[in-house]
């Protein structure tokens, strides 16, 4: 026999006009609040207050005196309350589930469970005494495409009376919408936390090349005793270039690592050759001139991060002139980055002993590069790297990379800062004359 | 919404009226019930709340009117709801919330 509650067509023909006019009542009032519901969980706002919205109205929509409603840790195999009315504070915020619970829930789906009748499974007799003192008479696994993503705690009704088949079947309805809820907003957990992996995977990766690539400039710098540190000195004076040219975080890195490995090639040039205390001959100067192309050899079958890493490698003794090596490219032919890395290169080379010469002071150094703008090196890479050195005699930099590497005592020359202004000033089309001189005598 | 003087009647029931906005939900329906639970702090026995200017009390208004019946009972106090519209003491009747509360209307 149909309980006195249940809504069913046949009702309709029941001449008891009041007792249709409340039910049409009811149905307005829990409709409204299932179309309320559906239109929370698609706004898409904050998900707890979505939570707690949606328990008031599943409360509120069959008057309904306390409730819950809780989301499943398949990991933890735990309900952690999301939202809770009325419950006290003795309910627990997380409650276990055990490989039967979950196997009963899975194939009970979403459907209403009587907690009075359900004393067989272990989840009800772990918790039944708590669910006796709050009073919970419903729970529905909320079990959407078959996986249990949560569970909804209902106590008693307002009316005092036992739920029909009506309530339970509004109650269903709306635990489908909070159950996708959940699941959304899982899936999207997970998405997160992927790429969050993914992330940290790409990171270890970076370091590793990184790592390598430092291994590689030590191994190369190793070979040639008189150069000592040259490769990673011209990855650092790459970087600072890149820096100055106004290039993103990860182009910058890419010049490092480009001036890091550009002398890669001489790993299988001979060691009397590059350690020679002498100048070399031709025949010996033919054998070294290989290296760009070696290097290139060995760098491009190499998966880099960064772009045109074997092309700095291959092109670094170009010169925009055309009297360069290998190939003798002019300006345009040469990759933009085999040019920084050629600055880089010289600079240093210049910069540091030799076994048949001493370092060149810095004023004459500057002058030199300067002079050789637009015939070696390309004049905008020069200004940049004048405007690296610059800002560091200027205090500008909290790093002292040029100190660092050239010491204390080769960088204070006298008057290179002044020089180095004219030198940029002279290398810089005229409208930004002005400009520059007023921001660095300032 | 606000709260008019809190009376203390001859019997020593201590008594505070709360007055609604004309559209009960979550926003205005919250406020209510921090009104409430901080009159019931304050050692009221008895709520009033006034729905004089209330038109509609939707799901989310039935839940925190539960919601406050029942802090209030566990705190030992009661419940009125004063100047309810025909609509809302149908709503009322319908799902209980009569049984928890009076309904008091002068009007
Ligand atoms: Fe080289
Ligand atoms: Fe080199």
């Amino acid at each position: 026999m149909p309980h006195d509650n249940d809504l069913k067509i046949e009702d309709f023909h029941i001449a008891n006009l009041k007792g249709l006019a409340e039910k049409r009542s009811k149905l307005v009032h829990t409709f409204g609040a299932l179309a309320e519901l559906g239109h929370e969980v698609a706004s898409r706002s904050n998900f707890q207050e979505t939570i707690r919205t949606s328990l008031h109205l599943i409360l509120g929509s069959l008057g309904i005196m306390r409730g819950g409603v809780a989301r499943y840790s398949r990991f933890e195999h735990e309900l952690n309350m999301l939202a809770v009315r009325g419950l006290g504070d003795s309910f627990p915020l997380s409650l276990e589930l055990c490989y039967e619970d979950e196997r009963q829930f899975l194939t009970n789906g979403l459907a209403a469970i009587e907690v009075s009748q359900a004393a067989v499974l272990p989840f009800f007799q772990v918790y039944g005494r708590t669910f006796d003192d709050t009073r919970l008479e419903l729970f529905l696994p909320l079990v959407i495409r078959d996986e249990t993503v949560g569970a909804i705690f209902l106590g008693e009704k307002a009316t005092g009376e036992p739920y029909t088949t009506y309530d339970k079947e509004i109650v269903c309805a709306m635990g489908r919408h909070i159950g996708s809820a959940i699941a959304q907003r899982n899936l999207l957990s997970e998405i997160e936390c992927r790429s969050d992996e993914n992330r940290k995977l790409y990171d270890d990766l970076k370091m590793t090349y990184a790592d390598t690539v430092k291994a590689f400039a030590a191994a190369i710098d190793c070979k040639d005793k008189y150069t000592e540190g040259h490769s990673v000195r011209v990855g650092k004076y790459s970087e600072i270039i890149g820096q100055e040219l106004g290039w993103n975080a990860e182009e910058v890195e890419g010049a490092a690592v480009a001036g890091y490995l550009h002398d890669v090639g001489k790993l299988t040039v001979e060691r009397k050759i590059i350690n020679a205390p002498y100048r070399i001959n031709a025949k010996e100067s033919a054998e070294l001139n290989k290296h760009p192309a070696v290097g290139f050899e060995i760098l491009a079958p190499i998966h880099h991060p960064y772009a045109d890493v074997p092309l700095a490698a291959k092109y670094h003794h170009e010169r925009l002139d055309g009297h360069g090596y290998p190939d003798g490219l002019y300006d345009r032919q040469i990759p933009y980055i085999a040019k920084v890395v050629n600055l880089a290169d010289s600079f240093d080379a210049m910069t540091t002993d030799r076994p048949y010469r001493r370092r060149r002071p810095a004023n004459e150094v500057f002058e030199d590069l300067q002079r050789n703008a637009g015939k070696q090196f390309a004049p905008e890479i020069v200004s940049a790297f004048f405007r690296g050195i610059l800002n560091e005699l200027n205090g500008e930099t909290k790093e002292k990379k040029f100190r660092k590497l050239l010491g204390r005592e080769y960088m204070e020359a006298e008057g290179l800062a002044v020089s180095l202004r004219n030198s940029l000033n002279a290398m810089t089309p005229t409208s930004n004359l002005t400009m520059i001189s007023t921001a660095r005598s300032a | 919404m606000s709260t008019e003087a809190v009376s203390l009647s001859p019997a020593g029931v201590k008594t505070a009226v709360v007055y609604a906005d004309d559209y009960l939900n979550k926003l205005t329906g919250e406020k209510i019930e921090r009104e409430c639970k901080l009159r019931l702090e304050e050692g009221c026995t008895e709520l009033v709340v006034d729905l004089s200017q209330t038109e509609i009390v939707n799901s989310i208004g039935v839940s925190i009117l539960l919601g406050v019946i029942d802090v209030a009972s566990n705190a030992g106090a009661k419940v009125v709801f004063s100047e309810v519209n025909e609509n809302t003491v149908e709503l009322f009747e319908m799902l209980g919330v009569n049984r928890h509360a009076a309904i008091v209307n002068r009007g």
